[in-house]
């Protein structure tokens, strides 16, 4: 059974069909579309042989046979688990707009449903051709979600999100045809096997940056990140962050590690130093904002940090010292950089998704309009108040486990490494923790906080998903670092073998 | 054994989520039910064990309860390693906890947020359980943390107040500064042994004394004395040293029963409890010691001569935990683990008592924490007076009393000690005697003696507080008699701790101290022979004569040495400091970083400016396309012009 193509044709005719449902009845249709697409991915995980770093639930049909083009899927260790948070976020996101979006609501969620399924086409394509087209088309409902949904300034935030990343990909799209001209192929798996010169791989890897860094995003072509979500509608905000960025993140280990590993290499330098300026400096600029969305937004940027650190520590260690042990740690830093993407995803979302609760309510994001809000939102105040201690990478929450990896990982290369990426222990806790004091704790600060009520149930239901998830991989990652190992190793071995 | 060692930290969290979550079903009586249940079964089975223990079972279990994850082979795992160390402090741990619960259903009777209450502490008792049982350095680090969530939870429990909620994210903050070495303390530990796990790491350990890394090219360091240092930061944090001691005496502002629990008798020992289970570690690092007991005699001094100048009933006895903290630091670092756990269990029952008695002061006097408005409290609270002076001769090392062998045995450790650093400490843990007993007994006599400064209102409504409150302090006020002398020749002379303590043959100071030890009596008797006792008798005397005989003196001294008086009561400038420096230099960074780097440089310059540019440029083309006819021909003849003289000049 063509699992992979259900799921994404479900969700994008799914969404057509919403469309057509109209607006009364939209919602429960979409419902369903989600929560089936879910179930569909579930076979992903519960069929995937982890033992092996191979593709699987591989399909490939011939789509343009002259340039060798395929429309070929599959999933390995590092794509299954980037779908099912795909699939999983989906139904938040569904369940979020539920009464909140009065506004042409049909087309809100086929938005939503089709961009899921070009999301989940990006994490399964294995041929190049078909991840840059899905890699762009996710722009298309995102733009349309931002600039319809949007805030006041919606109209320069989606301008900018789109130049930004579309320019990103532009160069993706000379590298990939390079790299066909070169192969004869667009399989991505050819990539990774076709030995290229020196001077071409600093190019390719410069092309390949150019994209995923501003996707992930990456300092200092960060600056879109804020702008869309601080105008984006809350869903918009927590599928950006949870799903889109990790587009970014997924390219850097398809392709820029694999691809080119000696320039990958040759530049870890640079990719480690922005990391690092990431976490520190980025973790600053979040303390200085007033808007909690930009906040958030930042401190997602902030987070990235380690996803690309983990990446790019490898080399790092590698250099350092050799052996067996050695690739293990380095195994341990990726590993630590997935964990990261997927426990930010929660996070993230659930973050966005409590600045939506209170902003449905009051129409502020502004910081100081709030103030004493656990006085008339006990409950919501106990949400945000863990989702903010995982935000803080306490232990016991998914937000520790990817970090504390990553942190363990970059000692191994270099001291400083360690000690810049650990300062996001007092910074995270900071700008997040003082933003729970201004907005939640003291005396009611206004008559809007006053007359604030508390979570409905399909909030607290929403909110409550999430925060088990958070706990649960807190708990217990086992379950998630498990499935992607071989694939990790597969991939860290491959990358230590020179190219050239 | 497994199921009991299990059951026990599960216990109190069962009642913590039942009194978190189903709190108002539950109702009040139901919710403090079900919570002292789950720390009372905690309670027995920590004494099961105990009893096990002592009674020559002394196996160690060290299993794996569930592997949380494997990356890059190594094993993160949570499990459990009960060893006689570990008994203590699960005894020490449960039983305070017990009695706070206790007590809380009185002090705590008529706060909204009951069950709440009830639910953290529950939570608290759960994680500071698997802080001591952990067996590796992941567990540790999750303990940890989770105790200081708690604490972040507790302190602000009064969420309306300023105060509290100031408290609290400074107290969360600093231990983060703190958690910040540590994590890089267990980086270095799980790099350099390859494991997390404590005895698997220990065993390593030995093979790493000649082993260097250049944190700054060009200065080897000893990998060892770099990571018990950052190990150590973790433990200033949790532990209150100097200089990351500022977030404890504004942790007052939580409930007096958490004051009693967590930051005075379990959570701030847990840096304690780590250097002492991290022995193997720390033994191979004299430079770490060296470190350790410097803090640790500063913290000592410092701290406890603020406590002469606070009048703030709990920020007295914060500043004195302060600075017993102090004393078990100075003891780690004088390699007397055994004595630094020995204070640490007797501090917990006494300070325990002294935080609670406090509480009672401060419920009978309606919530008024200045000592300056009390006295002669003596005949309306007898119950509490009684086992406050009792508190207070524990805490002095009065002979006989628990923290008299506790203390003495300290003092005596540095006396021998030959590690650097040591004859300072001597110093101070000896001034350190005086001031205790001075401040101690200011504070007992301001509280229950002299005249009654208080107003008339609440002198009519003066009474003895509740039994559920009485009996705790009765309970707590027996160890604090006779816990140091019924446990002195085990725990410190009679290799009690046997291997879950390692102390290398040169450092270890106990076994000279122990030579001349005979029982518990010749210890009391020896104490007349040493200045501690004296120091201790002339801080009383000072303290008496000073606020009881002629309270004027006090005046006049305050007056006379106007700055010592300012220095300690700005307490040495720490926290003035801090805002500026780290709170409002942080924050005018991050203000300059966005407004200059982010908007400015990047948006403005590069990305609008760029947009900009672009617009610009075309604005520029767009005015040759006027659509004038003539200005096209024009443009054409002139082209013409130019290509037929390049033409022409060329041939």
């Amino acid at each position: 059974m063509p699992i992979l193509s259900i799921i994404i044709w479900l969700t994008i005719l799914g969404g057509v069909l919403v469309l057509f449902v109209g607006d009364n009845r939209c919602r429960p249709v979409a419902l369903a579309i989600s929560v089936v697409a879910f179930l569909f991915s579930l076979p992903l995980y519960f069929g995937f042989d982890k033992t092996t770093a191979q593709m699987q639930f591989t399909e490939n049909v011939a789509w343009l046979p002259s340039f060798d083009i395929n429309y070929a899927l599959g999933v390995d260790g590092i794509a299954m688990p980037l779908i099912l948070l795909t699939t999983f976020i989906n139904i938040i996101v569904v369940i979020s707009a539920w009464e909140v979006i009065k506004d042409k609501p049909a087309m809100y969620l086929a938005s939503f449903l089709i961009m899921t399924g070009f999301m989940v086409g990006v994490f399964a394509a294995t041929d190049a051709i078909l991840f840059y087209i899905f890699f762009e088309a996710t722009l298309i409902p995102m733009f349309l979600i931002i600039g319809i949904w949007g805030g006041p300034r919606r109209v320069y935030a989606t301008i900018k999100f789109f130049l930004y990343t579309f320019l990103g990909s532009v160069f993706m799209l000379v590298a990939l045809i390079y790299l066909y001209s070169k192969a004869g192929s667009f399989s991505i798996a050819a990539f990774h096997e076709l030995p290229i010169a020196a001077n071409a791989q600093t190019l390719i890897f410069l092309a390949f940056f150019v994209a995923f860094a501003v996707k992930i995003p990456m300092w200092p072509v960060h600056t879109w990140l804020p702008d869309a979500h601080v105008e984006a509608p809350t869903a918009g905000s927590a599928v950006l962050a949870a799903i889109m960025l990790k587009m970014g993140g997924y390219g850097f280990l398809r392709f820029s590690l694999p691809v080119v590993p000696d320039a990958s290499a040759q530049l870890a330098w640079l990719m480690i130093l922005l990391s690092l300026i990431a976490v520190v400096y980025i973790g600053f600029v979040a303390l200085a904002q007033s808007d909690m969305k930009k906040l958030i937004a930042y401190s997602s940027i902030s987070h990235m940090g380690f996803v690309t650190l983990g990446m790019f520590i490898v080399f790092g260690i590698v250099t350092n010292s050799t052996g067996s042990e050695t690739t293990s740690h380095a195994v341990m830093g990726v590993e630590g950089a997935m964990v990261q993407m997927i426990s930010h995803g929660f996070i993230s979302a659930a973050m966005f998704l409590c600045v939506g609760v209170v902003y449905d309510r009051m129409h502020s994001r502004q910081i100081a309009d709030y103030g004493g809000v656990v006085n008339t939102m006990p409950v919501f105040a106990a949400f945000m108040v863990f989702f903010a201690m995982s935000n803080a990478g306490l232990p016991g929450t998914s937000g520790f486990v990817g970090e504390f990896m990553v942190i363990l990982a970059s000692f191994k290369a270099n001291f400083w490494f360690a000690f810049l990426a650990a300062t996001t222990l007092i910074l995270g806790a900071a700008y997040t923790l003082w933003m729970v004091k201004r907005v939640i704790f003291g005396e009611v600060a206004n008559d809007n906080v006053a007359a604030l009520t508390d979570v409905n149930r399909r909030e607290k239901c929403m909110l409550a998903i999430l925060a088990a998830m958070v706990l649960f991989f807190g708990l217990w990652p086992q379950p998630l670092v498990d499935v992607m190992h071989a694939s990790i190793e597969h991939l860290v071995q491959h990358v230590t073998v020179s190219k050239l | 054994m497994k199921l009991i060692y299990i059951l026990t930290p599960l216990a109190p969290l069962v009642g913590a989520i039942a009194a978190g979550f189903f709190g108002k079903q539950l109702g009040r009586t139901n919710s403090h039910r079900v919570t002292i249940a789950g720390v009372a079964i905690a309670f027995l089975l920590s004494v099961i064990a105990l009893i096990k223990n002592i009674g020559g079972d002394s196996a160690v279990f060290n299993e794996t309860i569930y592997t949380w994850m494997v990356s890059g082979n190594i094993k993160f795992e949570v499990g459990f390693l009960v060893d006689r160390l570990t008994v203590v402090m699960m005894t020490v741990v449960t039983s305070v906890s017990l009695m706070v619960h206790i007590y809380t259903i009185g002090y705590m009777h008529d706060d909204p947020g009951y069950q709440r209450f009830f639910s953290y502490i529950s939570l608290f008792t759960f994680a500071m359980l698997m802080l001591v049982m952990a067996n590796n350095f992941m567990q540790l680090f999750f303990g940890w943390e989770a105790v200081g969530l708690v604490s972040y939870l507790l302190i602000g429990f009064w969420y309306k107040k300023p105060t509290a909620i100031f408290a609290n994210l400074k107290a969360f903050l600093v231990n983060r500064v703190g958690d910040f070495g540590f994590l890089l303390g267990i980086a270095a530990v799980v790099m350099y042994t390859g494991s997390l796990n404590y005895y698997d790491a220990f065993a390593a350990a030995p093979s790493l004394t000649g082993e260097t890394m250049e944190i700054i090219p060009g200065f080897a360091w000893s990998v060892l004395t770099v990571t018990c240092i950052c190990l150590f930061i973790g433990a200033m944090g949790k532990s209150a040293q100097i200089p990351l001691h500022v977030w404890l005496p504004d942790s007052m502002e939580g409930p007096t029963p958490i004051s009693a629990l967590i930051h005075a008798a379990t959570m701030v020992t847990a840096g304690i409890f780590m250097v002492a289970r991290m022995s193997p570690l720390f033994e191979l690092s004299e430079t770490a010691l060296t470190f350790v007991i410097v803090i640790g005699s500063l913290t000592a001094l410092l701290m406890g001569l603020i406590g002469i100048v606070q009048n703030d009933i709990k920020r007295v006895v914060a500043y004195s935990t302060l600075s017993q903290l102090g004393y078990m630091t100075v003891a780690l670092g004088a390699s007397a683990y055994s004595a630094a756990i020995f204070h640490l269990m007797t501090h917990a029952f006494f300070k325990a008592l002294l935080f609670l008695a406090a509480g009672s002061v401060i419920m009978g006097m309606h919530h008024e924490q200045d000592i300056r408005k009390m006295g002669g409290l003596k005949k309306y609270m007898p119950v509490t007076y009684w086992t406050s002076l009792i508190g207070t001769l524990a805490l002095i090392g009065f002979p006989g009393f628990s923290g008299y062998f506790s203390k003495d045995a300290i003092i005596e450790s540095v006396h021998a000690s030959e590690i650097a650093g040591s004859g300072f400490a001597y110093i101070c843990v000896l001034l350190g005697v005086f001031i205790t007993a001075f401040y101690s007994f200011r504070m007992f006599f301001l509280v229950f003696h002299g005249k009654e400064r208080m107003d008339q209102h609440t002198r009519e409504h003066l009474h003895e507080s509740p039994s559920v409150v009485t009996v705790p302090l009765v309970l707590l006020a027996i160890p604090s008699v006779v816990l140091g002398a019924l446990t002195i020749g085990g725990m410190l002379f009679g290799h009690y701790f046997g291997d879950s303590i390692f102390v290398a043959a040169e450092h270890d100071v106990l076994e000279k101290v122990g030579e001349h030890y005979h029982g518990p009596l010749s210890f009391v008797l020896h104490g007349f022979k040493t200045p501690a006792l004296y120091l201790a008798l002339a801080g009383t005397l000072a303290a008496w004569f000073i606020y009881l005989r002629k309270p004027e003196l006090a005046e006049f001294f305050s007056s006379r040495f106007g700055f010592v008086h300012r220095l300690l009561e700005n307490k040495y400038g720490f926290d003035d400091f801090n805002q500026k420096v780290f709170a409002g230099g942080s924050l005018k960074l991050a203000d300059k970083l966005w407004s200059v780097g982010d908007v400015k440089m990047i948006d403005g310059m590069m990305v609008n400016g760029s947009a900009n540019k672009i617009g610009v440029f075309s604005a520029l083309i767009r005015t040759v396309q006027s659509g004038y006819l003539y200005h096209y021909a024009f443009a054409m003849i002139i082209g013409l012009l130019a290509m037929l003289s390049v033409f022409i000049f060329t041939t």
